[in-house]
């Protein structure tokens, strides 16, 4: 059920709301802490975070994804509505299908990063980090569409990792198989609509589910049941997060400043600087952001977004980048030891020209063992592929394990 | 994009035909299309009343000099009826104000009065002189780039010009109201009420809000003529204008409406008109107020989000209503000689009155006791009505663009309160009356299709003025669509028959589409 | 009698305790000379009903004080403690109200109570006032530059000036522009859809002015009392434990201990001016005591009107300082309860209740109780800024016992252009309460006593001119280089060795002792000796 109320003003008694799912967290939580994550109770680890990302590397991980935020948009003008919001040609997003994409205000930097699920001909979801209501409503003058926040109307959970095609497959979603990558189709799941897309936030084989709140637990119980056999395991926001930055996807508040809350404008980001050139696209015609990217693409951007591959075992979190003449070009905004990789990763945001593929730069980490601080200078080079990208990952239809 | 195309110019009022003017001087083709069957818009002599005529905009006072000059306007029949009208602030006990720039006649002045009025009439001048300056050219962008320094530092240095006294006195009051500042001069209520009025005419304001020091410059920053009658009403000022199009080889279109600008939000390519007549155009001048030319002919769409919402949020919503009374003879007014009938007479008998009159406004009513700006410019120009009959034109503040209840129900009732109010000055005047029409802004808004019925087609304040007028961005003509211009009245230097809009329009044109 | 000193500072208030204590830091010899027999001025505390009750009887709460002073003269050392409220809420006549929690998410599930979009709205409208905040703070410890000199100095400051505006970047300069020049109702309408909200963060655009909300210039006055921090809590605001004279009473202290001298119960009846020079002041009592700076802690008409020969001074200037724009427009109701208030439409327990609250639900109602005012009575439907301390500060009322300050506006100067009387303040006060009531019946019961203080009381118990709270208006004409006046924005008055250090002075009144910090600077460079005042934290 909708867990979410804030109609009544004694909402103020509690910080933070449970998840459609909580009860069922609750039983798994063995380390009984919770954290806030929006307007929900969410959990930073189960019973351990590196155990908990093995099992999404290795079997499959559960992720609560609830309150991820949610927006619908519906209408006629959906398509051109989103093409002007976005910055890529969401006509090539097909019905069924699933694209990631940013958007920007009209100085080019970025608002925020966000999947746009294609349901049906004028109807879609974007899903995202940050709440977007008054940008997209101010950006729906002129469209025939509505748009509105259905953060709470669904739930969401993110089955992530090799055996996932597996689990889903034992619990009787006849077709799953045939899902391609940012696939995305709709079952009959006891009595209600389980929309399932083939997508994920840790470079593996992966989906995420998607139910109506009243059907959370139940959608919960059959996953655990049909998972049983395949390793299944809750995980937690620790564990995604390893996951995440071992694919090499960023986050909005932690990689980039998301630039509708930038009160300092220029510490935000283009998606150029944020390695997400690709998904800018000039030809569709007219959007948020066009004229300042179209300058910048022609004049250059001052930061790129790189992957580290960093000397050494220390992972290298809010360290200083120095480029070879001993200066400071930059910080680390992600980091972490790869167990899958064996390596120190990192992304960083670096000055240009600086961070091109295969350039040396050193990395000064400061790190403590047993309350005594070090500072190493590493050497970092940049690297174009992600930390970890197994062909598993697109293979159509999936292995089971 | 072409830069010695075509131009294609919607809308025929005094700005779009002085773009059209100077566009065709140059060698450009250009076609004005107008919604109405006579150019002109607010400035067109249009029949009320059979036989009596009148123009919405009825004096004219800050015609740009250079435009009259370059066009010749003279030598395509602008004729003045008469010129530098005075004023008269109208008191209810008959104790009339005469108020010329060099003294005041009557009233009842104090010493303090007369012997402040010459000063704050230099100030005043000098100061608005200085706005005057800011007309003929594009507002500069405030950016590091040289061009705008160098155009920032002009600015700067213009003000330095003055003189240290005067600039520090420009700096002190450009941002405050015009009570406080006349409660510094003047003691006499008449001459408040009266120079307040002046300072708050067209605007959302009453002599205490803040930024009617400003609007008053405004107001003087004519250079010239001060007030004056047009020759068969200020049509012929826009008739001018469209001949001097005509002769440069400009087409006129009247009658014919653009239903919609054409655009991918990249560039304009033509317009479709309301007949489903398309025309193909690469360069597109609009004299439309800003909010209809970029939301409603554009479209929203075709704008980045937040350039949408900068017009958006433009202030568009006039108070002002025009009243035009068709008389059977002169009227008298109680204590003022007729002679006096042929200049600008003023109800607001203290600033006191003004703000009663504004704070309904503010809540969606009309005045019970309205402030007006009255002519009669039939005394000066018997063509505009019968023989031995007269036409009275009257500015009349506040009714507010949105009246609680709505105006069907309102306009009777707000009539009836102003000519009551005319009454108490000129008894006797209502059976003279033998005709009238009051436009209230949304029919103001009907007829000439500017946004909320504004006459300076977006509220002139400090927050909409030079390179944030109308929007920020956009305050150079050149619109964010390639090939798409304003220049009406919405753009710097704002309304009042002026032709500095379009002309500079026109430049930004001929500048040509390099951004 | 007679004595010589180094600086003679003429008030006790918190600017002037602040100018008097860095310049006795700088070793001079400083002697404060007070007319009331306490302290504090506008931040005061006093025991005005019995013992063991202490009223915050004009300031109420601080939130502006710089924190570059409040460490610079070890304020907490000397007992000063600033602690924040957190939250607050504005109640709506069909008995809601929008709640301001000290928890973001909170906060923005109580506006989306009311309005989802503003919910959003909100935090783009809270990164705007802060981008303007961030801009401004940087000011408030530096002296206006002279915008018509060719000073080397006024030009410096011009470019710094001209340097942080472009900083800004375009589109934030245009930001800002509109920002200074536009009124709060349009500033809020271009953020928000619920009336109720509007009205909730409209308060702070009226404040201590004589403008509505409608009025152009309004949307600065906001900026002024959002521009302050609690401990780097942007905009945050807090009690002073023990009241607001703690403030005055620490600065107080630290003067002291730097070997400064204060005189109470004497005002001056004129400052001593020979040879065009300001040498000292003679006291109501007809001692004289003379020194090589006079400093003003007062108004600027005060100072200028009421202390000073009208023949040492130019009538031009005379003509300007009768000009300068200090018109009262609030009033205060102190009042003391016997228990806590109980407002019917919070929840039972509400921590609400322990911050500001607020009695109005629409732009109309603000403008409304305006246009009383500019009519020349008060408020029949006044704005309300309505505090409760001692459900915070345990030490100014006795266990479960209150002490509420009410802040009301609009109160005019005068009745009808007339002196109050005091049938009039009653009534006044009476209406005040009756408002108050609604939202808390029963509430009047709990009065055990009430001191109302109109523009009237202001004037006469501390020479706050007409009751103005800011020292003079925040308009464009009085604020930075225009304040107090064109030409005299450096905190030099127009004879030599006069200074004026109030809250006339840039950047104005609210309890921040910037005027004062930046008057001693002023001085201190004039007599060429060692600065003590420290200069303002950027904020990077």
């Amino acid at each position: 059920m909708r867990t979410v109320h804030f109609d009544h003003r004694n909402h103020a008694r509690d910080a933070a709301f449970p998840s459609p799912f909580h009860s069922r967290q609750a039983q798994h939580n063995r380390m009984k802490e919770w954290s806030r994550w929006s307007d929900y109770l969410s959990v930073p680890a189960y019973w351990c975070a590196d155990m908990e990302y093995f099992a999404g590397r290795n079997a499959c991980g559960v992720f609560d994804l609830t309150p991820m935020i949610k927006h619908r948009v519906s209408g006629p003008d959906a398509l051109p509505y989103l093409n002007r919001l976005v910055t890529r040609d969401v006509a090539k997003i097909k019905p069924g299908r699933v694209g990631y994409s940013v958007w920007c205000n009209e100085q080019g930097r970025v608002l925020d990063d966000g999947t746009i699920f294609h349901f049906d001909e004028g109807d879609y979801r974007i899903c995202s980090q940050e709440r977007q209501i008054d940008w997209f409503l101010t950006s729906a003058q002129g469209f025939d569409v509505d748009v509105r926040e259905e953060t709470h109307d669904v739930a969401g959970l993110a089955l992530q990792g090799p055996t996932s095609f597996a689990v889903l497959n034992a619990l009787g979603l006849a077709g799953v198989e045939t899902l391609t990558p940012f696939g995305l189709t709709t079952f009959d799941f006891a009595g209600a609509s389980l929309t399932v897309s083939r997508t994920g936030f840790t470079g593996d084989l992966g989906y995420e589910l998607w139910v109506d709140p009243d059907h959370a637990e139940t959608l919960w119980d059959r996953l655990f049941e049909a998972g049983e056999l395949h390793g299944i395991r809750a995980m937690g926001s620790q564990a995604l997060d390893l996951l995440r930055i071992e694919a090499g996807f960023i986050l909005a508040g932690i990689d980039f400043l998301p630039a509708w809350e930038a009160v300092r404008p220029s510490h935000t980001r283009s998606p150029f600087e944020l390695g997400l050139g690709w998904l800018v696209n000039f030809d569709k015609g007219l959007f948020t952001g066009r004229r300042a990217l179209l300058e910048e693409h022609e004049r250059g951007s001052r930061y790129r977004l790189v992957k580290l591959d960093i000397a050494g075992n220390k992972p290298a979190k809010d360290a200083y980048v120095f480029g070879g003449d001993g200066k400071v070009i930059g910080t680390v905004t992600s980091a972490m030891w790869s167990p899958s990789a064996k390596a120190s990763i990192a992304l960083a945001s670096v000055e240009t020209p600086h961070g091109e593929s295969g350039e040396e730069l050193d990395v000064e980490i400061y790190y403590q063992r047993e309350l005594k601080w070090h500072r190493v200078m590493a050497r970092a080079r940049v690297v174009d592929k992600a930390f970890w990208d197994p062909p598993r990952r697109r293979q159509t239809p999936p292995a089971k394990f | 994009m072409t830069n010695t195309g075509a131009v294609l110019i919607i809308g025929g009022g005094h700005n779009g035909l002085a773009c059209a003017a100077y566009l065709a001087r140059a060698g450009r083709p250009v076609t004005v299309i107008e919604a109405a069957e006579r150019v002109g818009g607010m400035a067109a002599t249009r029949e009320f009343v059979t036989g009596y005529r009148a123009s919405c905009a009825h004096l004219l006072y800050l015609l740009d000099e250079s435009v009259a000059g370059d066009l010749s306007l003279a030598s395509h029949g602008l004729r003045l009826a008469a010129t530098e009208l005075q004023t008269v602030a109208l008191d209810p006990g008959g104790e009339h104000l005469l108020m010329a720039p060099d003294g005041l006649e009557g009233g009842g002045l104090g010493d303090r009065d007369r012997a402040a009025w010459p000063e704050y009439q230099r100030r005043m001048s000098k100061f608005a002189a200085y706005l005057g300056t800011l007309r003929s050219q594009a507002p500069p962008r405030i950016t590091n780039r040289r061009e705008d320094l160098l155009a920032l530092g002009a600015l700067a240095w213009r003000l330095r010009r003055m003189g240290r006294d005067d600039m520090r006195e420009f700096l002190r009051i450009a941002g405050i109201n015009i009570h406080d500042l006349l409660n510094e001069y003047f003691d006499s209520s008449l001459l408040k009420g009266a120079l307040g009025f002046d300072a708050v005419l067209g605007a959302f304001a009453g002599p205490r809000s803040n930024n009617t020091v400003f609007t008053a410059l405004h107001r003087r920053s004519g250079a010239g003529n001060g007030y004056s009658v047009v020759e068969g009403g200020m049509g012929a000022v826009t008739d001018a204008l469209a001949a001097a199009a005509t002769a440069a080889g400009a087409t006129i279109r009247t009658g014919v409406r653009v239903q919609r600008i054409e655009s991918d939000g990249l560039t304009v390519s033509g317009v479709e008109l309301d007949d489903g007549e398309r025309l193909a155009a690469s360069t597109i001048v609009s004299n439309a107020d800003p909010k209809t030319t970029m939301l409603k002919l554009l479209g929203a769409r075709h704008l980045e989000a937040e350039t949408a919402r900068r017009f958006h949020r433009l202030r568009t919503s006039g108070c002002t209503a025009k009243l035009h009374l068709a008389l059977d003879g002169l009227p008298e007014i109680s204590g003022l000689a007729a002679e006096h009938l042929d200049q600008r007479l003023l109800i607001a008998p203290g600033p006191g009155y003004l703000d009663r009159a504004f704070n309904p406004c503010k809540y969606g009513e009309f005045s019970r006791q309205p402030a007006m700006e009255i002519i009669l410019p039939s005394v000066v120009d018997p063509s505009l009505a019968p023989s031995g009959r007269h036409v009275l034109s009257a500015v009349v503040q506040y009714a507010p663009y949105r009246l609680e209840g709505g105006w069907e129900a309102g306009k009777p009732a707000f009539l009836e309160a102003i000519l009551d109010t005319l009454e108490g000055y000129a008894p006797g005047i209502r059976p003279l009356i033998v005709g009238s029409e009051l436009l209230t802004p949304p029919d103001i808004e009907n007829l000439f299709g500017a946004t909320g019925g504004h006459w300076h087609h977006a509220e002139l304040s400090l927050d909409q003025f030079l390179m944030l007028r109308p929007a920020p961005r956009a305050a150079q003509y050149r619109m964010p669509v390639d090939g798409l211009y304003l220049c009406s009245a919405g753009c710097h230097p704002g309304g009042g028959v002026m032709g500095s809009a379009g002309r500079n329009a026109a430049r930004a044109v001929l500048g040509g589409a390099k951004k | 009698m007679s004595t010589k000193y180094n600086a003679i500072v003429i008030g006790a208030g918190h600017n002037a305790l602040t100018s008097a204590a860095f310049l006795a830091r700088a070793g001079m010899k400083t002697l404060v000379v007070e007319k009331n027999d306490y302290i504090g001025g506008a931040t005061v505390s006093l025991e005005t009903y019995r013992k063991d009750w202490k009223y915050s009887n004009c300031s109420y709460v601080a939130s502006l004080l710089r924190p570059e002073v409040y460490r610079s003269l070890k304020l907490a050392k000397y007992g000063l403690q600033i602690v924040p409220y957190g939250g607050g809420a504005t109640f709506s006549q069909n008995g809601d109200y929008i709640g301001r929690y000290v928890d973001p998410d909170i906060s923005r599930r109580e506006v989306a109570r009311h309005s989802q979009r503003d919910a959003h709205a909100t935090e783009r409208f809270d990164r705007d006032v802060m981008r303007q905040a961030r801009f401004i703070r940087q000011f408030l410890l530096r002296t206006p530059p002279d915008p018509t000199s060719f000073r080397p100095r006024d030009l410096l400051e011009l470019l710094y000036t001209a340097r942080a505006a472009l900083d800004l970047g375009e589109d934030l300069i245009y930001d800002t522009m509109r920002f200074y020049t536009m009124s709060i109702a349009d500033f809020l309408d271009e953020y928000f859809e619920h009336p109720l909200i509007k009205a909730s963060h409209a308060g702070s655009g009226i404040i201590g002015s004589a403008m509505g909300v409608m009025s152009p210039g309004t949307a600065y006055v906001l900026l002024h009392h959002a521009m302050g921090d609690v401990d780097g809590s942007m905009g945050a605001w807090g009690f002073a434990r023990g009241g607001m004279g703690a403030v005055a009473q620490a600065m107080h202290d630290c003067f002291i201990d730097l070997g400064g001298r204060v005189q109470i119960g004497q005002g001056v009846s004129r400052i001593i001016v020979k040879r065009g020079r300001a040498v000292g002041v003679a006291l109501e009592n007809g001692d004289e005591h003379y020194a090589d700076v006079i400093v003003s802690g007062l108004t600027l008409p005060h100072t200028f009107l009421e202390c000073m020969e009208a023949s040492d001074l130019d009538a031009g200037f005379l003509d300007r300082v009768r000009h300068f724009k200090i018109r009262g427009s609030s009033g205060k109701l102190n009042i003391a309860l016997d228990g806590p208030p109980r407002f019917t439409a919070l929840p039972e327990g509400s921590e609400l209740a322990r911050g500001d609250l607020h009695f109005v639900d629409t732009m109309e109602r603000l403008e409304r109780a305006y246009d009383d005012w500019k009519a020349g009575t008060w408020s029949k439907d006044p704005y309300i800024d309505l505090l409760i301390p001692t459900m915070t500060d345990p030490s100014m009322a006795p266990p479960g016992k209150h002490f509420m300050s009410v802040f009301v506006q609009y109160v005019p100067p005068k009745v009808d252009g007339k002196d109050w009387t005091d049938a009039q303040v009653a009534a006044f006060g009476q209406n005040v309460v009756n408002r108050i009531e609604e939202y808390a019946p029963g509430f009047k019961d709990l009065i055990l006593h009430m001191e109302v203080r109109t523009p009237r009381e202001l004037e006469n118990e501390i020479g706050l001119t007409s009751g103005n709270i800011f020292h003079g208006e925040l308009t464009m004409d009085q604020l930075s280089f225009n304040r107090p006046l064109p030409g005299y924005a450096q905190y030099r008055g127009p004879v030599k060795g006069l200074y004026l250090c109030g809250s006339s002075t840039h950047p104005g009144g609210g309890v921040m002792a910037a005027p004062g910090a930046n008057a001693a600077r002023e001085i201190l460079g004039d007599l060429r000796r060692i600065n003590t005042v420290p200069e303002g934290w950027l904020d990077d």
